[in-house]
């Protein structure tokens, strides 16, 4: 028999709350450690316990990371979803579930009732955890069936359990008898199989909420307000952990940065824009719903000209739509943030690695044009694990922006004749200096405002005044460009015609350019990693002769952006959007695809 | 004429009065707003505090304006209506030893702030906040505010039907450590008050009715003028010490008195006015603010205050360097730190 080496994917499905997460996540782990690449997607219920969960796991040699919507392998534990899931195997897949397969589902699957009843017996393990070590039963034998090295399983579980050492023996228990459960033959017959490969060195694995928290925590976060909401919580919550670890001063033992869980959404922007005013690097995470409410105050933060970083992990809106499903439905919103006049630096991770390196980056960005800059992760990248190239160390030192202490202002004074004010544009970038309370120097304190203001930030109506200024502001967005990230020519197939996507668009739209390309019809993909647009966005456009903008959202947002941001070239740019709270898979964006260019 | 007449007083930082005033006002003539600008300003010149050492934060509002009419040369930040305990919050983090001096309306407050209000108290965090109260939304043109009196009728209102909100007691019931009340028409007590919450480590809330001259000055209303002259029932006179000023017996001989001793070494002398009220009882504060709203008597003086409670900067252990000083070297965790966490996710 043809096994499927090192290509396939699994779909395990479980019931909310009953712990099966530790078992899922010792085979994703172990099979990354045998140097395979692999990803993992949670499906989960807004819910804590007793609805349907799924898991997914994909390993792809080829690197393939995306969502599949068909699988290889089933293993099922919740009756009530089995009929919808075998749907959802392809034929000849192997199913493992706890119930003898029906017969007319014989033909189709390689069926395998799990031995969970036997297992646990044997194991004489405590009947109060028998809920929990019943998931170990589907990795001890699906480990054997496709050859998961069993050292690699106890490694993880040893890692998971480090703080409960005493836990380990009972998983593995079961783990090992389940494995021993599995015949040769068994194994034989088993139409997949992983071989070890080499393919993982210099990866970790980790989620993007705790990259973006461990990015901030790097790039010198000095405060963070927050409100719990699904899918961010778990970037406060990563915050709050590693903080008092990594940013307690060496010398002293002080904290050099502060957490604070606000009463509410309009409550954490205050808080982390008057850290910001006031000379502290801050940022607030939230999702939809938080953005919402901090809208206005964001205005006020553009219009006062506030540093301050807001990092949304997108989930389905509007409203509370489907609080734990992905999307990237927040571009537009964002975009305009906030009524009157406004210009954002948009920022797109588009893996973890980028939810790290943005962490740092932007706030960087933010002091660097005193102003709010907004990041777009989601649900897909901030709570999946992933595996991704190791941290790296910033390659840059810490980029305050333009801040005025004592001498400083005296030497500005200096050098421009007594002339300097909050909001003077002294070199011509748009970017004025700024003070921060208590600078003791009697030129030092202003009184920030949302209000209009001159360049010593007092009170005017004056037409001419508030539209220098705003001329002045928009100018910061070009400066904006020089260290806002550029986007990534992903795949350079040389064709005439152009993907264009963002964020964890990604993995699809990067698989469907290679399948594409695979059938003789070449399309190029850029990855757009901010906004204002760089260069190579308009360049791009330019080169193609239609570019296909692929993105987790009903109307095309960033379709839509780029319309307006390059008219002339509107003609050429085309949707792929879809929105239905799961990640985009290549095979959807082939298929829109196709349809559109029969046309 | 005696030259030394001539030459400008000056406190014991040096400063004149002048020092501490701001652009002029450009509120109604006669709004209580002013005269309370009018005391922060005299109660910062008598504490001989140093502009730069205070931030300003007010919210949305006539009252919210007047932070640019004192203290020129202090920061400031006038936030969103509603939401300036949470501007504040953030940024008094900065640097642990600036004060913070809010202000605020009633509608600022009481409608839309009431959450971030509580929540600010809730959490102790060391500011003054001062509600400039006079019953109506004064910018907006004299709509009814949550704290205007029930049965008041405005000019295109009509008459308000809902019992009004008392800033004080909710400022008690989330555990507030200092809570006072006061009348922008008794400025010598407005004075002493900031000056005694100006020295309290925690945030010291100050209720004071405020006329607004334009839209809510009724002889009956509770927050006109004319009214709060009739009605206003002191708890005692209030007199603010500074630790260092020396307290003479010869001072304070005469009456009887009670003193507060807070935690800067400052006290608070309460002279008996024709009640003995202790106002680091709680049940007390709690009893005398309910018979208060019963009989309409406006209470003013320090209703409740606790010296000692821990405040929102003790939840944390910050350096001794101002935050926003830190220098860079000491935000950015070194390379070997992170090769340790790349590990731990092998
Ligand atoms: C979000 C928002 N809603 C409404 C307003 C309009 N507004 C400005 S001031 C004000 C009321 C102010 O009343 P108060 O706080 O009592 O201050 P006063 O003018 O009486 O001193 C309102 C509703 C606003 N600025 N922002
Ligand atoms: S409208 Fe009322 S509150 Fe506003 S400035 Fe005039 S008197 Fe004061
Ligand atoms: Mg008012």
């Amino acid at each position: 028999m043809q096994k499927k080496l090192n290509e396939f994917s699994i779909l395990v499905s479980t019931v909310n709350g009953s712990g099966s997460a530790t078992a899922n996540n010792a085979l994703m782990k172990a099979i990354f450690k045998m140097g395979i690449p692999i990803s993992a997607r949670n499906i989960f219920p807004s819910n804590i316990q007793g609805l349907p969960t799924w898991y997914s796991l994909r390993v792809s040699e080829k690197r393939h990371l995306a969502r599949v919507d068909e699988f290889d392998i089933l293993i099922n534990l919740d009756k009530v979803v089995l009929a919808d899931d075998l749907k959802k195997v392809k034929k000849g897949g192997l199913v493992l579930c706890d119930q003898p397969l029906a017969p007319e589902l014989v033909e189709q699957f390689h069926g395998m009732q799990l031995p969970i009843q036997e297992v646990l017996e044997k194991a004489e393990s405590p009947a109060n955890l028998n809920v929990y070590l019943m998931n170990m039963v589907y990795v001890g034998v699906l480990a054997a069936l496709i050859k998961i090295d069993i050292s690699l399983i106890e490694e993880t579980i040893n890692q998971h359990f480090s703080h409960v050492e005493k836990a380990v023996k009972p998983n593995m228990d079961v783990v090992k008898i389940a494995y021993g459960m599995v015949t040769n033959e068994m194994t034989e017959a088993c139409p997949f199989e992983l071989e070890k490969r080499n393919l993982n060195e210099g990866y970790i694995v980790t989620d993007g909420n705790q990259a973006a928290a461990l990015g901030a925590l790097f790039g010198g976060l000095q405060f963070s307000a927050w409100y719990p909401i699904t899918p961010a919580t778990e970037l406060a919550e990563c915050l709050n952990e590693y903080n008092p670890q990594i940013r307690n001063d060496p010398e002293t033992g002080k904290a050099t940065c502060v957490i604070v869980q606000a009463e509410d959404e309009l409550a954490a922007i205050g808080m982390t824009i008057g850290a910001g005013w006031a000379g502290l690097r801050s940022m607030t995470s939230t999702s939809g719903p938080g953005l919402c409410l901090m809208a206005e105050y964001i205005g006020l933060a553009y219009q006062s000209e506030v540093p301050v970083v807001i990092w949304d992990v997108q989930r389905v809106g509007p409203s509370t739509g489907m609080p734990t499903r992905t999307s990237q439905g927040d571009l537009t919103f964002s975009y305009f943030l906030s009524h009157g006049d406004t210009d954002y630096v948009i920022l797109f991770p588009g893996n973890v690695q980028e939810c790290f390196e943005f962490g740092w980056r932007a706030l960087d960005i933010a002091e660097h044009i005193q102003s709010p800059v907004i990041v777009l992760s989601d649900l897909d990248l901030g709570m999946n694990n992933w595996m991704t190239p190791k941290f790296q160390y910033p390659d840059l030192p810490i980029q305050r922006g333009k801040i005025l202490w004592e001498e400083d202002i005296e030497q500005i004074l200096k050098k421009n004749n007594g002339k300097w004010g909050r909001y003077t544009d002294l070199d011509g970038d748009g970017i004025t200096y700024r003070t921060l309370p208590g600078n003791t120097n009697p030129r030092a304190a202003y009184f920030a405002r949302g209000t209009g203001h001159d360049e010593f930030a007092n009170y005017t109506e004056e037409p001419d005044v508030w539209k220098n200024e705003h001329d002045r502001i928009k100018k910061k967005f070009k400066k904006a460009l020089e260290i806002d990230p550029h986007p990534i020519l992903e795949r350079n197939y040389h064709g005439k015609i152009g993907f264009i996507s963002y964020g964890s668009s990604h993995y699809g739209t990067e698989e469907a350019s290679d399948l594409l390309n695979a059938e003789g019809k070449a399309v190029d993909y850029l990855r757009i990693r901010s906004i204002p647009f760089q260069t190579e966005v308009n360049e791009f456009l330019q080169a193609h002769e239609r570019v296909y903008v692929v993105e987790a959202n009903r109307d095309g947002q960033m379709a839509q952006i780029l319309m307006l941001n390059f008219p002339e070239l509107a003609g050429k740019i085309h949707k792929i959007a879809y929105l239905d709270g799961l990640s985009l898979t290549a095979q959807s964006i082939i298929t829109c695809f196709d349809d559109q260019e029969k046309k | 004429m005696n030259l030394a007449n001539m030459v400008e007083r000056t406190n014991s930082a040096g400063l004149t009065r002048n020092d501490y005033s701001g652009e002029s006002s450009t509120l109604c003539k006669g709004c209580g707003h002013n005269s309370i600008s009018n005391m922060i300003i005299s109660a910062c010149y008598e504490l001989n505090l140093r502009p730069e050492k205070v931030v300003k934060f007010s919210g949305i509002g006539c009252s919210s304006k007047s932070p640019t009419y004192f203290l020129k040369n202090s920061f400031g930040f006038n936030g969103l209506h509603g939401r300036m305990p949470s501007m504040a919050t953030g940024a008094l983090f900065a640097d642990t030893t600036l004060k913070g001096l809010g202000i605020s309306g009633d509608g600022d407050t009481a409608n839309i702030g009431l959450g971030q209000f509580k929540h600010l108290v809730r959490r102790n965090m060391p500011m003054v906040y001062i509600v400039e109260n006079n019953g109506v939304y004064g910018l907006t043109k004299g709509q009814f505010s949550a704290t205007a009196d029930y049965g008041l009728s405005l000019k295109r209102q009509g008459q308000n039907v809902y019992l009004p909100v008392d800033i004080a007691l909710e400022a008690l019931a989330a555990n507030a450590t200092f809570v006072a009340r006061s009348f922008a028409g008794d400025p010598k007590q407005v004075k002493e008050i900031i000056k005694a919450a100006l020295s309290h480590e925690g945030t010291a809330v100050i209720d004071i009715i405020s006329p607004c001259v334009t839209f809510n000055n009724k002889e009956n209303a509770l927050h006109s003028y004319s009214w709060g002259k009739g009605h206003e029932d002191p708890l005692h006179e209030v007199e603010f010490v500074p630790s260092r000023d020396e307290i003479t017996v010869e001072d304070f001989n005469h009456g009887e008195m009670r003193e507060v001793a807070l935690h800067d070494g400052s006290t608070i002398m309460l002279k008996k006015v024709d009640k003995e009220y202790d106002p680091t009882n709680r049940k007390e504060a709690l009893k005398i603010l309910a018979d208060a709203i019963k009989n309409r008597w406006l209470i003013t003086g320090l209703i409740y205050v606790d010296p000692d409670a821990a405040n929102m900067l003790d939840m944390y252990d910050l350096p001794e360097t101002p935050l926003n000083r830190l220098p860079v070297e000491k935000i950015r965790p070194s390379k070997e730190t992170l090769e340790e966490l790349n590990q731990k996710f092998i």
